[in-house]
């Protein structure tokens, strides 16, 4: 009995309490506009390795981790990585505001109505979660702290080595 | 015993969940403080920085100055006006691990005749989806009080504070915020130059002084509510009501309402009323029948019944939007204070009339603030 | 007898305990979710936009006043991280 709790306890441990983690199960689909205006599909991405990062344009620890994510997509995007990172600002035009004086050339998801958040279960800002070539569900991060950008690249390169 | 202090050590770790939070932004102020009222003008500068390292830590800065040029109707009364100066030091310490942010704070104040030091610690951490906050402080002060013109006069006061705060998210526009200090002050608690005043026939003018004569301890309880509401078309609303009572039979309310209000081109304007009243101290009198009429007496007006209105107006404007150089953002603000004291048992005794009959004393202080804040 | 008795205590001491993460957290769903912080995280909600004024202020009040503590919150913003 008590076993069964320490080992339920163990694994709630990990699997919620800690700000990184494996996951699994197949990545639930979306489809969002991006900022240039076209539907981008997640399925569409099956054979990529796909990085989704959830942002704000008044998120602080978001904003210090856009330039490592555009260093990431700037070091993998022809080697069979994308990265997808999905706005959840209520009011678009700010977003535009913010991206003409930090340029990124990943593509830019908008999500105001925050489907695609509640779909993947956003529990803290800024998250990442990090899609196999199988469109399978692979490692989420919770927040940013500096650092992360290395797990991150450690993450693709594994995935990509699949 | 061992495992179940595993499952304990378990349950804590997922009642806390280690998520991490966020330290305070990096930045600098400048501000020049000026009051004008009841015959005090007092104006100085405060300069704050604050700086991020280590990605754990925030430190931070505050240097503080008041040029004190009195003839306030206490001074005028019974002394003659002067001028001093207090300058104030504070540094503090940010550490952020996981959702705890702890802080510690150390001050230290001097002036010719008063010294003061205060260390301060303090917790807080992030609850339930961070929509709840519960913080926790402790302050201990240790205070030198002395006389001018009297090098044999030295005495002390111990200080104890301790802060309760609990923040809690309400909805998307609204926060709740809920705080409870206790203080305790032991030692020579009042004024050395202050005098309490008697009937005194003897006297020409109908009454005499003689020395205040204060409690040595005072312990005080505040609880404060506050809130604050965005509106839908940009700007925020605020409305804060604290309670007071105090061991020498103070009590206190305060009442604030504000609003904010940015407008196109980067200005923030601000509106702000307050309102204060209070109830006397318990061996405060304006003037007491006869000499040593009981064991404690005060006239110190800050301890009198009277209310307070201030009526704030302040703007906002933002310089530096796209930055220079490291400096991110920077605004220009100013600030208007004006400040009304009614005492409803104080008098005014530089107006003369009979003892105990004079005017009752009002005034009002105009507080200007300027000052210039940076991000980076 | 004792034993049984300090048995079911033990039991039931364990099962309140298992039960606060449900209590403190896991089934109490945040109900503005993180993303939903935009309003919260806008300087103009912040408790204390400019700390050098207010500390100031407070100073000007506490020293004309008899009330005094219960000045300040913390929490609120874009709970980020």
């Amino acid at each position: 009995m008590l076993k069964k709790m320490l080992g339920m306890a163990a694994s709630l441990l990990l699997a919620s309490s800690t700000g990184a983690g494996e996951i699994s199960g197949p990545a639930p689909n979306f489809t969002l506009q991006s900022r240039n205006g076209e539907q981008v599909s997640l399925e569409d991405l099956k054979g990529q390795v796909v990085m989704i990062n959830f942002w704000a344009t008044w998120c602080a620890p978001c904003r210090k981790e856009m330039p490592h994510l555009e260093a990431l997509h700037q070091r993998y995007s022809n080697l069979g990585f994308t990265l997808l990172g999905v706005n959840v600002d209520k009011d678009t035009s700010g977003v535009e505001k913010y991206l003409k004086e930090t340029p990124v050339s990943f593509t830019v998801l908008l999500d105001p109505a925050s489907k695609v958040s509640e779909l993947y279960d956003v529990v803290a800002m800024p998250s990442t979660v990090m899609v196999d070539r199988e469109g399978n569900l692979r490692y989420m991060h919770h927040g940013y702290q500096a650092g992360y950008e290395h797990e991150y690249q450690a993450q693709i390169r594994a995935l990509l080595r699949e | 015993m061992t495992r179940f202090a595993a499952v304990l050590a378990a349950v804590a770790a997922l009642a806390f969940p280690a998520f991490g939070g966020v330290l305070p932004e990096d930045r600098a102020d400048v501000l020049f403080h000026s009051y004008d009222g009841g015959g005090v003008t007092i104006q100085g500068p405060s300069l704050l920085v604050r700086k991020q390292f280590a990605d754990k830590f925030s430190a931070s800065a505050n240097y503080y100055v008041d040029r004190v040029t009195s003839a306030s109707i206490d001074v005028v009364s019974t002394a003659s006006p002067y001028t001093e100066e207090r300058t104030q030091y504070s540094v503090g310490l940010d550490y952020l691990h996981d959702s705890w942010l702890l802080n510690l704070g150390f001050t230290s104040s001097e002036e010719n005749d008063y010294t003061a030091n205060t260390f301060s610690v303090g917790v807080s951490q992030d609850f339930f989806g961070d929509l709840t906050t519960l913080s926790l402080g402790y302050s201990v002060g240790s205070d030198e009080v002395r006389r001018r013109g009297d090098s044999a006069f030295s005495a002390e006061v111990e200080r104890r504070q301790y802060r309760l705060g609990l923040s809690q998210i309400l909805t998307r526009s609204l926060m709740l915020g809920l705080s409870f200090e206790t203080i305790t002050d032991e030692g020579f608690l009042n004024n050395p130059y202050r005098s309490v005043r008697f009937l005194d026939d003897e006297n020409p003018r109908g009454y005499s002084w003689e020395a205040e004569v204060y409690p040595r301890t005072r312990t005080s309880d505040a609880a404060a509510l506050r809130l604050r509401y965005y509106l839908p078309y940009r700007a925020a609303l605020h409305a804060e009501y604290r309670a007071y009572t105090d061991t020498w039979d103070i009590t206190a309310d305060t009442f604030e309402l504000g609003y904010t209000h940015p407008l196109e081109g980067g200005w923030v304007i601000e509106a702000k009323v307050r309102s204060y009243s209070q109830t006397a101290a318990s061996f405060y009198r304006d003037l007491f029948p006869r000499s040593r009429f009981q064991n404690f007496m005060a006239r110190d007006k800050e301890l009198s019944t009277f209310d307070s209105t201030t009526f704030r107006l302040g703007a906002s404007y933002d310089v530096l939007r796209a930055g220079w150089r490291f400096v991110e953002r920077g605004t220009i603000n100013i600030a208007y204070d004006r400040i009304s004291f009614d005492y409803a048992d104080f008098r005014n005794v530089i107006r003369g009339g009979a003892p105990g009959e004079e005017p009752l004393y009002s005034f009002d202080a105009d507080v200007v603030q300027v000052y210039l804040s940076f991000w980076f | 007898m004792r034993t049984f008795h300090v048995r079911k205590l033990r039991a039931a001491g364990l099962a309140c305990i298992a039960a606060l993460p449900l209590a403190s957290g896991c089934a109490v769903e945040p109900w503005v979710k993180p993303y939903e912080r935009d309003r919260l995280a806008d300087p103009i909600m912040s408790w204390d936009r400019d700390p050098v004024s207010t500390a100031y202020m407070h100073h000007v009040y506490e020293a004309r006043e008899g009330a005094r503590g219960a000045t300040g919150s913390a929490g609120g913003g874009c709970g980020c991280n």
